[in-house]
């Protein structure tokens, strides 16, 4: 550590930090607009002046730009300095003359950074007396809004877009005062990240077109901690609420997972709780005849006596389901009638990757592990869509090599254009295996391209190089030898290589592979090696801890009479069996009781509905891909009728008589509950504080301080106020009364601090800036990896398909594939129709061209769609995306032969 | 002890003064045009409202009985989708009306609004938007904000100059 | 006509005036603060707006008459009774006119002063009964301020007594016919007056209440009728003085010929009520310990001051004493 003096006062700053960097983390007031934590500096705003003194003798000094100057031993520097004061306000004062006058019907007023600077350097008088530059603003897409003329040209849009996140399509137009940020043409902005704009964009020039259309300012938006449950990342989220709706999802700081960046999936999914056509209120199927709506305790009384009159009951969880969720299921029905609601090979293909995560060494790589890593083999997964976050941080990690560069020549990482400029565009190796191409491939120095099997063949070679040591390479090799070869070199050679796989083929081979390739490496003396998983849904590994039964052994329950009642929860069964089972099901099914938060095909067939309310509107726990056992809880009361599945599950049990009282009336006491059922599970009462946590004898706010309206919002109903929702389940209360100081980093529930009405104010939550969160990022992880459990497996032998037969494997969307997200119109706009992928040659062979359309049978089902041409693709494989909403078939069991119908 | 009797002399003296009591309703008492009263919603020169859902007035107001809801229309000009004063709560300070970055809301010199149900000091949209523009006359917002709307396009309002063409490098 | 049943009749009709009295009084005393302080009071409710008594009856009966929880119940509701019933009593020795009074006590001042003494029993037990610290504190000022004025508003009205040579009240009266008491007793009539004022603890001697200070001091926690009745007996109280002084120093029904007694002894009485409101109007509250400093230091000196000059004055001149 460093000695700083600021303004006479000393400071323990990082020697690798720059001045700006240690100024904020000691807490200071510092003005800065192009400098980002996670982007680094570039010096172009002129914001951060600062005095610097040579030494204390030194009474001149000189201005510095804080960002620019790198954090010395004994270094002399004044904030207050009269002249470097006047600098920074005539900054803004020059960043002001084209700013119009725009704050009242601009979204970003009350949390705009540059709202906030201006305050901060005392401007507040406009000299500049001439007009005002304008510029047209562009159409780009559902998710975000243009407006131009806000621009104070920071260049921060441009360097997150296609420095970071590796965007092509926007960029820094025309010069000198006329400088435009945008698209060269009007159209949606491709890059799944381009949410992130609306953050980094210090401004209003970028903003939240989803919040547009129903806007209320930061003040008055009640917000909890959320989790995303669009994949199985579980990046941490603010979910903001007015209104009794979910209004915006903001990114909340994760130091390990992630960080300041969300993807788009995540960012625009949370309207599926805003869907048109959201089931809100409990429905029976005996009283839809007369159109009249049941009230909610007549339908739980309904249930109540299906449930006693049943000759035996069955229920399915799901792995998008809170863990508490699943848990009240399956205490409902036994653990021989519970199933996490996923088919029996998918099952299989989990519990090899919960497997391989426990064996990892030092645990499964979080996300910020994988941007730290320095080689990354990619084996089956296709992270850019199906774990967005996790393609962003391979974006970063194959930066590493730049930033050791740079060390090198001793620039500091945060100096931004001169890493990237020493650079010169070199890359890290990251070497990925999908039979598809991928977004990731422009970054990435080999793509194997092809069959699951052949990818679990390279993987197992690859772990087989590593073992022998032999880099030398010989003519004899076939061509997969020599690119295994060719990425076990890679590997060996990093410092902290990198194994990435997941369940998106559905093939336990190549998971087994990625184990033994993390072992071999680990053998190999590469104790820093990491493997990332990343499974399905959302809660995925969590729903697979319960350890239920395969959804295979349910139906044939159900179909040997030996349950003839089902609760469903959250679960759209017409996604996870063959239509045909699902039918044959529903028709031996003497009831059904569906519960859930989005109008799935499921519903229309139940005897019973009952509507749960969505992650914002619910509490409960998630267990991430890198098996972090997470908690959420709701931003807003929901509903009267609505709520979480779990205590709708309670509900039950009371009225079929299974018990007195609602066996869990709060959070803490299923929770509780759970962790002495399955002791694997008891570390997530950790991850979270519980109901009963206070702050001097204070809940913690939901609400900011300057929330408005609270003698009006209802008043329309009674004037007559009433009192705001008790929350017996988390130690936050539905008002902005409670504490005001900084709550534990799982309680955040807005980033606020006095003058930092931005998002920016995040500064102020870290222990240092761009570090950890104060008082440690929350959640608990479970697995701490290095458990041998499973016995190694090897590569399939079973031969190749015939050349005349296709191969249909699963290609995944990153808007469309995703269940939820595919109920929020934003998300909804920018899903692709259903088509089929596939080269060229096969095309040829095929008689078929781009844009053709094609019937495959796949099994029993038949499916029609587009042919699109697929460049990298191998002969005989077609790719099908999957889970779209569109289609008729919602359910194909990939890979899977495939023939073509006449 | 005089200084007793004097008090008292003097305070009897006061029985046979004017009174200054001033029998309202029948007579009523001047209110200057910058009363604090009852408060309205006004429309901007051209008949449009004013009120462009900024919610600064909600934030402003101390007993936080103002409560609105954004809404767009087609052309992007955003308004209050409802906008609701329970005048129950309202303490008539007025910080709505200096929060109020495009006069869209008014205090008026009216104070006679006694119900007998308080349910009815609830005040919604419709009634309070008015007609004209109140107090303030002439002041249109958009005509000086940035934003583009419906008729007027970048660079029409007021000291604007004409929208850049990023695709030009002339200086 | 029968004298219990005279008795009866003139009980009923001073009662019935007395009660109705203080509600008028409700009214007068609103114009009447009205006035002085450049108003005009109330003047919608009827004529005058006379009718703001009704209203204000009707107001005080329908309000919700609560009793906290954490008060002394049986006490509580007997100590708005106490007053009314002691100030009401007292109003048996007045002598409103010849042959105009329940009982023609010959020990009638005794018994007036004895029963005000009760008097002080209903704000003390309100005080206390209601447990709640702004009611304590005023029953506690109560008690000093009673125990403190009660000694030299006994003692000022024995130079009365000395010169009257008797305690009936009747006798004072029309020993009064030469000469009004207030002219040898001024100095006692000053006395009286004030340790009257304080006795009814009304403005400017309202400690006991001094709601900027005390909420409403000993009756804070009262409401409804309970409230009404300390409200009417404070209203008699004020009565209550104003007619001793009357009895006392101005020579009770004495006047001109012309004038029917009972409506002289009234119209007396009334020139004092107003000028109590004038008090009211006109004068602050002194402090808590000045009151009592003045009563000890001052008044009460005074009052043995005048005693003595009185006794020795009545044993020079020899004045003839009845019986």
């Amino acid at each position: 550590m460093a000695t700083l003096h600021i303004d006479g006062k000393t400071y323990e700053a990082d020697p690798s930090k720059n001045l700006l960097e240690a100024a904020l983390s000691a807490g200071l007031d510092l003005p800065y607009f192009c400098w980002h934590p996670a982007l680094g500096s570039v010096g172009a705003c002129r914001q951060c002046a600062v005095r610097q003194y040579r030494d204390e003798n030194d009474k001149n000094g000189q201005i510095v730009m804080a960002c620019m100057v790198p954090v010395t031993d004994g270094a002399r520097i004044s904030i207050a300095d009269p002249e470097a004061t006047e600098f920074r306000s005539s900054v803004v004062e020059w960043l002001m003359t084209n700013h119009p006058h725009d704050c009242p019907v601009c979204d970003e007023g009350g949390e705009c950074h540059l709202q906030d600077m201006t305050v901060m350097t005392g401007h507040c008088s406009r000299s500049f007396r001439f007009k005002k530059r304008t510029f047209e603003n562009q159409y780009l897409g559902p998710f975000l809004n243009h407006e131009m003329n806000r621009c104070i040209q920071c260049y921060r849009c441009v360097r997150f877009y296609n420095d970071y996140a590796g965007g092509h399509d926007l960029g820094a137009f025309a010069s000198h005062n006329h400088v435009y940020f945008g698209r060269h043409e009007e159209g949606v902005l491709e890059s799944e990240f381009s949410g992130n704009l609306a953050e980094v964009c210090p401004t209003g020039v970028f903003t939240d077109k989803t919040l547009k259309g129903h806007y209320s300012r930061k003040w008055d938006m009640q917000s909890a901690p959320s989790i995303c449950n669009h994949c199985s990342v579980g990046c941490n989220t603010i979910a903001s609420s007015r209104y009794g709706a979910v209004r915006r999802i903001l990114n909340r700081y994760h130091h390990d997972i992630n960080g300041y960046f969300l993807c788009d999936r995540g960012r625009y999914g949370y309207e599926h709780g805003n869907h048109p056509d959201r089931p809100s209120r409990p429905r029976l199927r005996s009283t839809k005849q007369s159109g009249l709506e049941p009230e909610t305790t007549e339908v739980l009384a309904a249930i109540g006596s299906f449930l006693n009159e049943a000759r035996g009951i069955a229920a399915i969880g799901s792995p998008r389901a809170s863990l508490e969720s699943n848990y009240a299921l399956q205490a409902l029905a036994g653990r021989e009638a519970f199933s996490i609601g996923i088919a029996e090979a998918s099952s299989a293909v989990l519990d090899a990757l919960v497997a391989a995560l426990r064996e990892a060494p030092g645990g499964p790589a979080s996300v910020r592990d994988i941007e730290h890593s320095d080689a990354v083999f990619v084996l089956g997964e296709d992270p850019s869509n199906t774990a967005p976050r996790i393609a962003l941080a391979l974006r970063q990690s194959v930066r590493q090599v730049s930033i050791k560069h740079a060390a090198a020549h001793r620039i500091p990482r945060w100096h931004d254009r001169a890493v990237r400029d020493l650079a010169q565009g070199r890359k890290g190796p990251l070497h990925s295996a999908w039979p598809a191409q991928t977004r990731l491939d422009e970054i990435s120095k080999s793509a194997f391209c092809e069959s699951p099997n052949a990818i679990a063949k390279l993987g197992f070679a690859v772990a087989q190089c590593i073992g022998e040591d032999s880099s030398s390479s010989s003519s004899a090799d076939s061509p997969l030898q020599k690119q295994a070869k060719a990425i076990a070199a890679d590997l060996l050679e990093a410092e902290q290589p990198l194994v990435v796989t997941g369940t998106a083929l559905e093939s336990e081979a190549i998971i087994d592979a990625a184990r033994a390739v993390v072992s071999a490496l680990a053998k190999a003396g590469k104790s820093t090696v990491r493997l990332a998983g990343i499974a399905a849904e959302a809660n995925s590994i969590g729903a697979h801890l319960l350890q239920g039964q395969a959804l295979e052994s349910i139906v044939a329950k159900v179909m040997n009479g030996e349950c003839d009642t089902l609760i469903v929860a959250e679960n759209d069964l017409y996604r996870r069996l063959p239509h045909a089972t699902v039918d044959a099901l529903l028709d031996k099914l003497s009831k059904l009781i569906v519960i859930d938060c989005i109008p799935s095909s499921l519903t229309r067939h139940a005897d019973a509905f009952l509507p749960a309310a969505t992650i914002a509107e619910s509490d409960g726990s998630l267990i991430n891909c890198e098996g972090r056992g997470q908690r959420f809880f709701q931003a807003l009361s929901p509903k009267e009728n609505l709520h979480a599945t779990w205590d709708w599950v309670g509900r039950i049990q009371v009225e079929c008589q299974r018990s007195d009282t609602n066996p869990w009336p709060d959070l803490d006491t299923i929770l509780a509950k759970m962790a002495a059922d399955c002791p694997e599970l008891a570390g997530i009462r950790e991850a979270a504080p519980g109901a009963g946590f206070r702050i001097h004898n204070q809940k913690i706010p939901r609400s900011p301080r300057r929330f408005s309206g609270r003698t009006s919002i209802l008043a329309h109903e009674s004037v007559h106020e009433p009192k705001p929702p008790e929350d017996k389940d988390a130690a936050m209360s539905f008002s902005m009364e409670g504490s005001a100081l900084q709550p534990p980093a799982a309680l955040v529930s807005h980033y606020w601090s006095p003058g930092w009405n931005s998002a920016q104010a995040l500064n102020k939550f870290q222990e240092e800036v761009g570090g950890p969160n104060r008082g440690g990022p929350p959640g608990l992880r479970l697995f701490p990896g290095g458990q041998n459990g499973r016995p190694h497996g090897s590569p399939s032998t079973e031969s190749a398909a015939t050349p005349d037969q296709l191969l249909a494997i699963p290609l995944y969307q990153v808007f469309g594939s995703d269940e939820l997200s595919n109920h929020s119109a934003a998300v909804r706009e920018r899903s692709e129709p259903l088509a089929f992928s596939l080269s060229a040659k096969t095309a040829d062979r095929l008689g078929l061209a781009d844009g053709d359309s094609l019937s495959l049978r796949i099994g029993e089902q038949k499916l029609t769609a587009t042919v699109r041409l697929d460049p990298v693709m191998s002969e005989n494989l077609i790719g099908i995306p999957v889970g779209l909403s569109d289609t008729p078939v919602t359910y194909l069991p990939l890979p899977a032969q495939a023939n073509v119908c006449e | 002890m005089f200084s007793i009797i004097k008090s008292l002399w003097l305070v009897f003296l006061h029985l046979f003064r004017k009174k200054a009591t001033i029998q309202y309703p029948e007579e009523k008492a001047y209110l200057a045009p910058r009363y604090r009263g009852r408060i309205v919603l006004s429309r901007d020169p051209d008949g449009e409202e004013r009120c462009v859902a900024c919610y600064l007035c909600a934030a402003a107001c101390p007993v936080e009985c103002i409560s609105l809801d954004a809404a767009e229309r087609e052309d992007g000009r955003r308004y209050p989708g409802f906008f609701r004063i329970n005048f129950s709560r309202c303490i008539y300070c007025g910080f709505c009306e200096e929060a109020c970055p495009t006069y869209a809301i008014q205090l008026i010199p009216d104070f006679e609004m006694g119900e007998y149900n308080r349910q009815n000091l609830v005040y919604e949209k419709e009634d309070l938007l008015i007609d004209g523009e109140g107090k303030y006359h002439g002041y249109n917002f958009y005509k000086v904000a940035g934003l583009a709307l419906g008729n007027k396009a970048k660079g029409e309002a007021q000291n604007e100059s004409p929208p850049v063409d990023p695709k030009s490098l002339m200086p | 006509m029968n004298p219990t049943v005279q008795t009866l009749l003139i009980t009923l009709v001073i009662l019935f005036t007395l009660l109705n009295f203080a509600g008028v009084l409700i009214w007068v005393e609103r114009r009447v603060l009205a006035l002085l302080q450049d108003r005009l009071g109330p003047n919608r409710a009827g004529p005058f707006g006379l009718f703001i008594i009704v209203a204000d009856i009707i107001k005080i009966f329908t309000k919700e008459d609560w009793v906290p929880p954490f008060a002394d119940r049986k006490l509580f509701i007997l100590a708005p009774a106490i007053i009314l019933f002691t100030v009401l009593l007292s109003f048996t020795v007045v002598p409103f006119a010849p042959g105009i009074v329940v009982l023609d006590l010959n020990v009638g001042l005794l018994f007036f002063l004895g029963l005000s003494s009760m008097g002080i029993y209903s704000t003390v037990l309100a005080g206390w009964a209601s447990n709640s610290k702004y009611a304590l504190i005023g029953g506690l000022r109560m008690s000093a301020q009673m125990f403190s004025y009660e000694v030299f508003m006994g003692l000022s009205l024995m130079g009365v007594v000395i010169l009257a040579g008797s305690l009936n009240l009747t006798q004072i009266v029309e020993v009064q016919r030469g000469m009004w008491f207030i002219i040898p007793q001024f100095l006692g009539f000053l006395i009286f007056m004030i340790a009257g004022l304080a006795e009814t603890h009304r403005m400017p001697f309202d400690l006991p209440e001094a709601e900027s200070e005390l909420v409403a001091g000993f009756h804070s926690e009262y409401s409804s009728m309970k409230f009404g009745m300390f409200f009417v007996g404070e209203y008699i109280g004020l009565t209550l003085i104003s007619a001793m002084i009357v009895t006392l120093f101005f020579g009770g029904w004495l006047g001109p010929a012309w004038l029917p007694a009972p409506i002289c002894f009234f119209l007396k009485t009334f020139a004092f009520i107003l000028f109590f409101i004038l008090l009211r109007a006109a004068l602050p509250r002194p402090r808590y310990d000045q009151l009592l400093s003045w009563g000890w230091k001052y008044l009460l000196p005074l009052a043995l001051i005048n005693l003595i000059v009185t006794g020795a004055i009545v044993l020079m001149t020899g004045n003839p004493q009845p019986n």
